[in-house]
């Protein structure tokens, strides 16, 4: 498998390390709810999925990607500093 | 602190990290490490880059290299190394530097080693997952990239010859595994 | 029988070889099947079940008979294919499967007890007693049944791995291949031309035809000569594309060594058997051939017995004919194609039988139409056939058959990212399905294009479809003149009647074993193969496994594209574990940290413990002592009354700055770090998002912007990869950076009541407790070199972290020690750090073990209440507050006790040693020479209100069941005044 770092181009996925689903975090004030749903709650399609992904033999930037996880087709990635993961500070 | 007036008088002995591995020269391929003097991580300070680039011009005569590129030349070259980071090798940072970058002294961190013959991208292909072919990967071209099981930085610093880092705790395995790779690749001649 | 003059190899350099210790001539250029077959050898093995004897069945690497062990001891190498090993000079090669000898094999008597032997044999046979299974029937099994073996001595040989990119992946260089090649090359794109023979040229290298008019082999040899001079273009020969994986990578597998003769010098000893090449390729051209069916009749697995190309190959490549009275059976128009050429180079064709009434006429062989070979005999080698046609059965002589029931395109790695093939009526048989793999196209034979002008044209439609995506242009030429013959065939899967009729050669499956498991319900082809294991031997049924499907569809009223084919999976062909691990063998499996210290600590005899990837002394022994304990308990003292030394530059060490720093650790630790003053340092506790604790350190500040953060040696990847994600992902607005400087520094606990004053001796500026009190630290000048210096402690002593520029470590680590030894004290190793942090109760990753809170530490007064934090919102859960959780403790054994051991279970003392009382348990435990007993840290519960209570201790892996106390985690200092000093 290969995917396209936004900074480094396309690379052997063995230069990543995966992380699971890319969700936003809550706010600290968040019922419990909602963070037992970031924590431990995930969908598990058979088809798209935006997932984490460290570049950490490369370039060190953590990505989203997003991954058909039935066919393993990767339609885009994008670096995580641009996906507003943090929620709300 | 008081000042001293009996400072011991030995010296701390400084030692290289690849010390006693190299160098190694194998069917027409060479090895050997190589002291790049000063190693500076230079990361820009949010909207920085272009101060950066502007303030290491000035100071070092090379503007701050894209990604997967390195600009200066021996003994005074900038490395691109990683998101938002430049590895500045040679010259003591200019303290300008420091206006528009984190600067962290690595001096001491990298082994550096230089991979130098006719097939050098063949002893690379049995170890980086990356393209380092001359039609691709041209002089003065940089990957961040494993080697084998570890980080690594990849120049291309001629037609045959590359620079390569690895963290220096790992110099044994590095020496190890590119002779390994350079005998297999002689042994096909 | 070699014809002399005839093929590509004649006149080539004799080469001898032995055959089950039989020595033999051959050719340069020969396989080793072709140099038996020109020696008159055709019994080569024994069948996997029956022990049958068997021959040669094909020329490639879908042979499913002619399996053969090379080599000795740790150079063994077993069922490796005669049809694909290249002979080469002392090539000793022995059956298989076979005892006493290939000739004279007692377990041929399974082949009389076959009516037992039948599909689902073992699940019937051996179902009772289970006991059995293993003690009696497996042992039996495997002795009797089986492929080659192993030695049993470890393989010596070097295996590589290797990368290799480009623009176009073509895998075959027959017609289809070659022409793709040629197109992509002209038009600029770099091309690697992939091909598992040793010779480029595919089908045309065993045909006798002309191409662009001359010698098809002669073709060959002008493009070859024309792609090789072309710097885009890598020519890759003896390597088989095995598996095609996602986003455009290939799996190839390398034979390097293996048609070398075994010389012994280091050069040699370097090279690989194998190379397992992982190809990253923008696209592909699928150009694999096709593979010939043989057809099902009563004893078709006779030695002698061959498919028809096969014969065509030895005969027209290698200048041998395997019979001297050749018939050929058919039912297609191109096995004609066997019986004309070997007439023509005047081989005796007794008869072509072919099933279609409309076959071709010849007037060179007598052609038997509308007729079908029912039997044959013979049992070492093929004497007779008997065909079956309207008139009856007639018996004709013959050493060799060359059959076909068609062809199978090779759609093998289109089905590996999960595709189905199309069945194709016309032809009889499966072809790819367009798009199957992305980026993938395929022509010739295996998309069904058998005639070589058609291979021709797909193959460069393919390239020209291949350089349009990659953004190139095709030059435009001519293709070359070649035969455009079209394909006639009528299916013939199975030939009716008695006995049996081989399918799997070489997992000795029948017709009558998958309607068998047909008739036992086992319908789906799923569950028809696994019951028969048809297709599950080395070859994968790669000849066969159409036919068993169809035998299979007519068994259960279905059309063939109904039954389905099962799965397709990588590798193409069979991959040794070493080219698979190529590379992970012995050190390689992992990369080797080394201290800065190794060398002396080495050098002082120093036990080496594996931490992560890090070397780290365990203990350094003196004359005398005779194990670790003496070591350890010396080393403890040592520090506990004058001064140790110990390398500690494996922690983690990252330095945070910018403006936002400060934030950025206010929002990874618990506590507060933006108040820290300059030039000290704090303890920290981090959480993961769930609430647990993730890893513990100090960090220090060096500056306004700048702080030095430390990690456990083993978290320091985890927390790097941490802060990265916080920093990017989370907090994207911050304006921080972050870089591990881990391997800067070389850094050196001392520790001791005399630290300070070894210190003194080395620093260029004295230091006193008032200018560097407890959690000082800064920037000093050692013997002249700058470094930082942090009074921090890990051992409950006044202690300091010294750390120089890397370079200097060796030098550094020898001064500290040769002072510290001077002192009283010397070096101290992991053993005795260990038992230095459990007495004052300091923890580890053996108490941060992913379970565990704050709380459960007792450091809950380090949960900021101010500020957001990493894990802040879920460690308020009700059940990581809940009073009854583990709490950490400490225990003293009551009495006297051998040891307490870590992962020990804690239970009330007046309940019974059960799962449901379980009130704990142990996490670290040592011998404290400083208390003179054993102490240890254990989890218990409601444990922070039972100090002074007892506990029960229970070990039953190491027979330990010790009464102990209940006490404060920390047993020594607790008050901390040695530390503050």
């Amino acid at each position: 498998m290969r995917i396209t770092c936004p900074i480094c181009g396309e690379r052997d996925r063995r230069e990543f390390t995966y992380r699971g689903a890319a969700l936003p975090r809550p706010a600290e004030d968040a019922d419990l709810d909602a963070w037992h749903a970031y924590v431990n709650l995930r969908e598990n399609p058979a088809g798209p999925l935006d997932e984490l992904w460290h570049h950490e033999m490369g370039c060190g930037a953590w990505l989203k990607v997003r991954r058909n996880t039935a066919t393993h087709e990767i339609h885009e990635v994008t670096l995580a500093s641009d996906a507003g993961l943090g929620g709300a500070a | 602190m008081t000042p001293k007036e009996d400072a011991p008088v030995a010296e701390l002995i400084a030692k290289s990290p690849c010390d006693g591995l190299l160098p190694v020269s194998v069917g027409g391929l060479t090895l050997s490490e190589e002291d790049l003097g000063h190693l500076t991580t230079l990361a820009p300070f949010k909207g920085q880059e272009k101060g950066l680039s502007t303030a290491l011009e000035a100071a070092h005569g090379m503007k701050l290299p894209a990604a997967g590129r390195s600009t200066g030349k021996t003994g005074n070259r900038a490395i691109w190394f990683g998101r938002d980071m430049v590895l500045l090798a040679g010259p003591a940072p200019d303290t300008s530097l420091a206006e528009h970058a984190a600067l962290t002294d690595q001096s001491d961190a990298w082994a550096v080693v230089r991979l130098d013959g006719e097939g050098c991208e063949d002893v690379l292909a049995r170890l980086c997952p990356v393209d380092l072919r001359s039609q691709t990967f041209k002089r003065g071209h940089s990957a961040r990239t494993e080697l084998r099981h570890m980080m690594a930085s990849v120049t291309r610093i001629g037609a045959n010859s590359f620079q390569i880092m690895v963290f220096r705790s790992l110099a044994r395995t590095l020496v190890h595994d590119l002779k390994t790779a350079m005998e297999a690749v002689a042994a096909r001649r | 029988m070699r014809l002399p003059g005839k093929g590509l190899i004649a006149g080539g350099k004799p080469v001898t070889f032995s055959f089950n210790g039989q020595h033999m001539m051959g050719l340069e250029g020969d396989t080793l099947a072709s140099a038996l077959l020109a020696n008159g050898v055709h019994l080569v093995g024994r069948s996997f079940k029956y022990h049958r004897p068997r021959g040669i069945l094909t020329a490639g690497s879908e042979e499913p008979n002619a399996l053969v062990i090379i080599g000795r001891g740790s150079h063994q190498d077993p069922n490796v294919r005669a049809t694909t090993q290249e002979l080469y000079e002392g090539l000793s090669a022995r059956s298989q499967n076979c005892w006493p000898s290939v000739e004279h094999d007692v377990m041929a008597v399974n082949d009389l007890a076959a009516p037992f032997l039948g599909a689902g044999f073992y699940y019937k046979t051996f179902m009772w007693p289970a006991a059995f299974w293993e003690k009696l029937y497996e042992p039996l099994i495997r002795r009797a049944a089986g492929l080659g073996a192993l030695s049993g001595a470890a393989d010596t040989d070097a295996y590589e791995k290797a990368y290799a990119f480009c623009d176009l992946l073509v895998i075959g260089s027959g017609p289809a291949g070659l022409m793709a090649a040629l197109t992509a090359a002209r038009a600029g794109a770099d091309v690697i031309l992939a091909e598992e023979d040793s010779r480029m040229g595919g089908r045309l290298l065993a045909e006798d035809e002309e191409v662009d008019g001359m010698p098809a082999h002669l073709w060959v040899a002008e493009v070859l000569e024309e792609l090789s001079a072309m710097e885009n273009v890598r020519l890759m020969t003896r390597t088989a594309v095995t598996g095609a994986y996602d986003q455009g990578t290939y799996g190839a597998l390398e034979r390097v060594a293996h048609h070398k003769p075994r010389r012994h010098s280091l050069k040699d000893s370097h090279l690989p058997r194998e190379c397992f090449w992982r190809i990253a390729a923008k696209r592909a051209v699928l150009a694999a051939g096709a593979i010939e069916r043989p057809v099902a009749f009563r004893n078709n697995d006779r030695p002698g017995i061959m498919t028809a190309s096969a014969v065509r190959a030895y005969l027209n490549r290698w200048g041998v004919t395997p019979g001297e009275r050749v018939t050929v059976f058919a039912n297609n128009d191109d096995a004609h194609r066997t019986a004309r050429d070997l007439a023509a180079a005047g081989v005796h064709v007794a008869a072509l039988i072919d099933s279609r009434h409309d076959a071709p006429d010849s007037e060179m062989f007598p052609v038997i139409k509308g007729a079908q070979v029912c039997d044959a005999g013979g049992r070492k080698r093929l004497e007779s056939i008997t065909v079956r046609s309207v008139a009856g059965e007639e018996k004709i002589q013959t050493d060799c058959l060359a059959m076909s029931g068609g062809w199978n395109p090779s759609v093998h790695l289109t089905c590996h990212l999960n595709a189905r093939p199309t069945w194709r009526r016309d032809i009889a048989a499966f072809v790819p399905t367009p798009g199957a793999v992305p980026g993938m196209v395929t022509a010739g034979a295996c998309n069904g294009e058998f005639s070589t002008a058609g291979a021709l044209r797909e193959g460069a439609k393919a390239a020209e479809q291949s350089l349009e995506a990659l953004g190139l242009k095709a030059t435009a030429s001519d293709l070359p003149q070649a035969e455009d013959d079209p394909y006639r065939i009528s299916p013939l899967w199975e030939v009716p009647g008695k006995g049996r009729a081989w399918l799997d050669f070489q997992n000795d499956v029948t017709v009558k074993d998958v309607q068998q498991a047909a008739g036992e319900n086992f319908r789906s082809v799923e569950h028809m193969k696994r019951y028969t294991t048809q297709g599950m031997a080395t070859d994968q049924g790669k000849n066969s496994n159409v036919a068993a499907l169809a035998v299979l569809a007519d068994a259960t009223g279905r059309s063939i594209p109904e039954t389905g084919t099962t799965t397709f999976r990588p590798p193409f062909v069979p991959v040794s574990i070493g080219a698979m691990g190529a590379g992970a063998a012995g050190q390689g499996f992992k990369p080797q940290r080394f201290l800065t210290s190794h060398k002396a600590s080495e050098e002082r005899g120093a036990h080496q413990l594996e931490v992560g990837l890090w070397y780290r002394a365990a203990y350094f022994p003196k004359a005398g002592e005779t194990n670790w304990r003496q070591s350890c308990d010396r080393e403890v003292t040592l520090v506990r009354n004058h001064v140790g030394i110990c390398d500690v530059s494996t922690l983690g060490k990252i330095d945070i700055q910018g403006p936002d720093a400060g934030k950025l650790l206010d929002y990874v630790y618990t506590n507060t770090f933006s108040t820290l003053k300059v030039g000290r340092a704090r303890y920290g506790l981090m959480l993961r998002e769930d609430g647990f604790v993730m890893d513990d350190g100090t960090t220090a500040r060096l500056g306004e912007q700048h702080y030095v953060m430390t990690t456990t040696t083993a978290a320091a990847g985890q927390v790097m990869a941490h802060l990265e994600y916080v920093s990017q992902a989370l907090r994207p607005d911050w304006d921080v950076r972050i870089v591990s400087v881990t391997e800067q520094w070389a850094q050196f606990a001392v520790a001791g009541p005399k630290a300070r004053a070894l210190l003194n001796a080395l620093l260029d500026d004295e230091i006193d407790s008032d200018s560097w009190p407890f959690m000082a630290c800064g920037d000093v000048a050692v013997m002249g070199v700058s470094g930082r210096l942090f009074r921090i402690s890990f051992s409950g002593e006044e202690a300091y972290e010294l750390a120089v520029p890397a370079r200097y470590g060796d030098a550094l680590f020898r001064e500290l020690v040769s002072r510290a030894e001077g002192l009283g004290g010397g070096a101290y190793g992991m053993e005795a750090l260990n038992v230095l942090r459990i007495e004052k109760g300091f923890i580890t990753h053996a108490e941060i073990n992913g379970t565990v809170t704050a709380l459960d530490l007792g450091m809950q007064g380090m949960m900021s209440q101010k500020k957001d934090f990493v894990g802040k919102p879920m460690s308020r859960r009700e059940g990581l507050m809940a009073e009854d959780r583990a709490q950490l403790v400490g225990l003293k054994p009551i009495g006297a006790v051998k040891q307490l051991t870590a992962g020990a279970h804690l239970f009330n003392p007046e309940e019974p040693v059960e799962r449901i009382f379980d009130q704990g348990y142990v996490t670290s435990a040592c011998f404290s020479p400083t208390l003179g007993q054993s102490v240890a840290l254990a989890f218990l519960s409601h444990g922070r209100d039972r100090i002074g209570e007892k506990v029960r201790l229970v070990d039953h892996m190491r027979g330990i069941d010790a009464l102990c106390e209940v006490v404060e985690p920390q047993f020594y200092d607790p008050e901390g005044g040695r530390a503050r000093g």
